[in-house]
């Protein structure tokens, strides 16, 4: 135990030694087939989507892609960092509600209070955590850094004494739902189960306007394509490369002289600030934000995207997210009991049978060999069963 | 002084319901490193089957009787088939039986609803439990928490005797320390992962006849008590019982002191915060095996 190991190195990361072995494949071809993969999706997003789409169906679609930067963020948490966070609703709540406490005084207007605190009348004047947040230069700011700052204080506590594996999602997941508990109880200042309602202007512009929701859905597509090229930059530079290992073989990495705690620590933190912004940018595409769009059930649906779509790819949990909301949309308008059901199913068939998601269907059909080996054992789990079996065996 | 002894009795009756729950996950979490959020589920049936035998006993003291061992086995049943037809694949992958057992859960809560309807059903308590005992000094305690503090006590007593006395016991105990060791003396490992499957789930089934007492019955009441409970079993630390026992009375005594000084959110918090707090000190729960490993 705490015994054994050498005190880990003041410094994070630690440079690797001149030579060591570059990340991925030759660079010059995949660049450019990044590249290509990008143009193809802002094309797809900025040019067919609102073209084919009516302006019923481009705001569902940007409330998906706001679900989609969440489950980015867990991709990287949890795919290439080995963290299940079961608790990503609270950063999307810190977010979401962050903007939405400003949209809300912004419309009250100067010295005014949000409509909700009048109607269950317990205050005479605005509480005092909410004032910052009528200044757009608190507020915004705050939707992105708020989430990280609660991610950093949890995950520095709990990552430095290694608690990881199945204790932190619990832990994770008793996060969201002691938030969802406290904003339903204290429902004078937060609105309570109803949450934040009506937002209807965004910086002055009308949200019930067609056009501006277009902006809207334009701002979030934007946004998406940004943070999958943050993405793609972080799981390829070094750091990158040490997450991986560290989800692999932590105590390794420990022995190499580098701080496991750190590492987790910064994928944790960005993960945070993704679903933050996804939440402040939720609250103008869809006009609210509640407790139950933030609690434990949510927070666990985001994650079953992303394990649908392939949890250690770049783009498997986008389109993993994208297409597990349509498809919510799509039965449980019509069915509702039956999209439960095959949300069940959907939980136990790809978890348990397709670990590496739908993304590994596509390098099955690449490369033969891998499909020579029981899906739930072979490379397409990603080096998550390898590691475990090298770990050094517990009891 | 009232106040104090009503407050103390109040976390010790919330201790017993978390304990009753933990219990079962205490075995399976502890033994199998199984992460069973079906659970909640398994409560679930066991306060349903409560329901089910109400519709043709009609003594409610007489149907809460049956109750015990049907939902007992109702629920242990339920536990096997999850655990022959999904766990077993995935003991190498303990976060991924997370989610594939929440989507167990998903479909069992879906299930409940088709056959039972969404709305809460109400089950009926004996006289004998809906009363009061009156102390000396004004106090009073419900008659239905004693009975659950008093079931509690006894699964523990009853778990702890089968688990140091009986020869099963003995191989579950060993499986625990050393399961590779376990093995090649001739333990049938996977039938014992199997038995000890059954006695959690079934755990969870008593516990689901307890809270029937407690108020109404639905399809979602699991889910609302399975993360206190699964708190309970990672601060307790795994392997062992009587570290949930400790923690389950201490996180009800805590509670509802919070809850008496601040209100129930807030001592929702304080609880949290206190969690992750006494982590810093004990990261691997209150007691733990000793082993030389380094996780």
């Amino acid at each position: 135990m705490t015994a054994v190991t050498p005190a880990p190195p003041s410094t994070a990361v630690r440079p690797a030694p001149a030579g060591a072995v570059p990340p991925g494949r030759p660079a010059g071809r995949s660049r450019l087939r990044t590249l290509a993969g990008f143009a193809f999706g802002a094309a797809l997003l900025f040019a067919v989507a609102p073209l084919v789409l009516s302006d019923f169906r481009l705001a569902l679609l940007a409330k998906y892609l706001c679900v989609a930067m969440v489950a980015v963020g867990i991709g990287i948490a949890w795919g290439r960092g080995g963290m299940l966070t079961l608790g990503q609703g609270v950063f999307f709540g810190l977010g979401g509600y962050a903007m939405a406490m400003h949209l809300k005084l912004a419309a009250a207007g100067p010295g005014g209070m949000p409509d909700f605190m009048q109607l269950y009348g317990q205050l005479d004047e605005l509480p005092l955590w909410w004032r910052p947040f009528a200044s757009p230069w608190f507020a915004l700011p705050a939707t992105v850094l708020l989430p990280m700052a609660v991610a950093f204080g949890l995950g520095s506590l709990v990552f430095r004494r290694r608690v990881r594996g199945a204790y932190f999602a619990i832990l994770s997941q008793a996060l969201a739902a002691a938030m969802v508990i406290l904003l339903i109880g204290q429902q004078g200042t937060t609105g309570g189960t109803n949450g934040l309602t009506d937002i209807k202007g965004f910086f002055g512009y009308d949200l019930y306007d067609p056009v501006n929701q277009r902006m809207v859905y334009f701002i979030i597509a934007g946004t998406l394509l940004a943070l999958l090229a943050l993405t793609r930059q972080l799981i390829h530079s070094r750091y990158g490369e040490l997450l991986v290992a560290v989800r692999d073989g932590e105590e390794r990495v420990r022995f190499l002289g580098y701080d496991p705690a750190s590492v987790k620590l910064v994928a944790y933190v960005v993960a945070a600030g993704m679903a933050g912004l996804a939440g402040a940018l939720f609250v103008p595409a869809v006009g609210i934000i509640s407790p139950a769009l933030i609690g434990i059930v949510p927070s666990i649906e985001f994650v079953i995207g992303v394990a649908v779509g392939g949890r250690a790819t770049l783009l498997g949990p986008v389109l993993g997210a994208v297409a597990v909301a349509w498809a919510r949309t799509a039965l449980s308008e019509r069915f509702p009991g039956t999209w439960t059901y095959l949300q069940g199913l959907l939980f136990v068939v790809v978890v348990a049978f397709l670990p590496g998601g739908l993304a590994s269907l596509w390098a099955l059909a690449r490369r033969r060999d891998v499909a020579a080996q029981p899906l739930w054992r072979g490379r397409l789990s990603l080096g998550r069963r390898r590691a475990e079996r090298t770990e050094v065996p517990a009891a | 002084m009232t106040v104090l002894f009503g407050q103390l009795f109040t976390g010790i009756s919330i201790g017993a319901v978390l304990l009753l729950i933990a219990l079962g996950l205490a075995l399976t979490f502890g033994q199998m490193n199984v992460i069973n959020m079906a659970h909640g589920e398994f409560i679930m049936a066991g306060a349903y089957t409560t329901y089910v035998l109400q519709q043709s006993i009609t003594g409610a003291g007489l149907s809460l009787v049956v109750a015990l061992p049907v939902a007992f086995v109702v629920a242990g049943t339920m536990g096997v088939l999850l655990e022959v037809l999904l766990i077993r694949r995935l003991y190498a992958r303990p976060l991924d039986t997370l989610l594939v057992t929440w989507g167990v859960s998903l479909i069992l809560q879906q299930l409940a609803r088709d056959i039972f309807g969404s709305p809460n059903v109400q089950t009926r308590a004996p006289e004998l439990l809906t009363g009061n005992v009156a102390l000396p000094g004004g106090l009073t305690i419900a008659n239905n928490r004693l009975f659950i503090l008093a079931l509690a006590l006894a699964a523990v007593a009853a778990l702890t005797l089968a688990l140091r006395l009986t020869p099963l016991g003995r191989r579950i105990r060993a499986v625990v320390q050393n399961r590779d060791l376990a093995a090649v003396s001739g333990i049938a490992t996977s039938r014992v992962d199997r038995t000890t499957f059954f006695l959690g789930s079934g755990l969870a089934g008593l516990a689901g006849v307890a809270l029937t007492l407690l108020g109404p019955i639905g399809p979602t009441m699991g889910t609302n008590l399975i993360i206190d409970a699964f708190l309970v079993v990672v601060v307790g630390g795994i392997g062992q019982l009587k570290g949930s026992v400790i923690v389950a009375f201490a996180l009800g005594v805590l509670q509802a002191t919070g809850e008496y000084l601040t209100t129930l959110s807030v001592a929702k918090v304080i609880v949290f915060v206190a969690i992750v707090a006494f982590l810093q000190w004990r990261p691997q729960g209150l007691f733990t095996l000793r082993t030389r490993s380094l996780a």
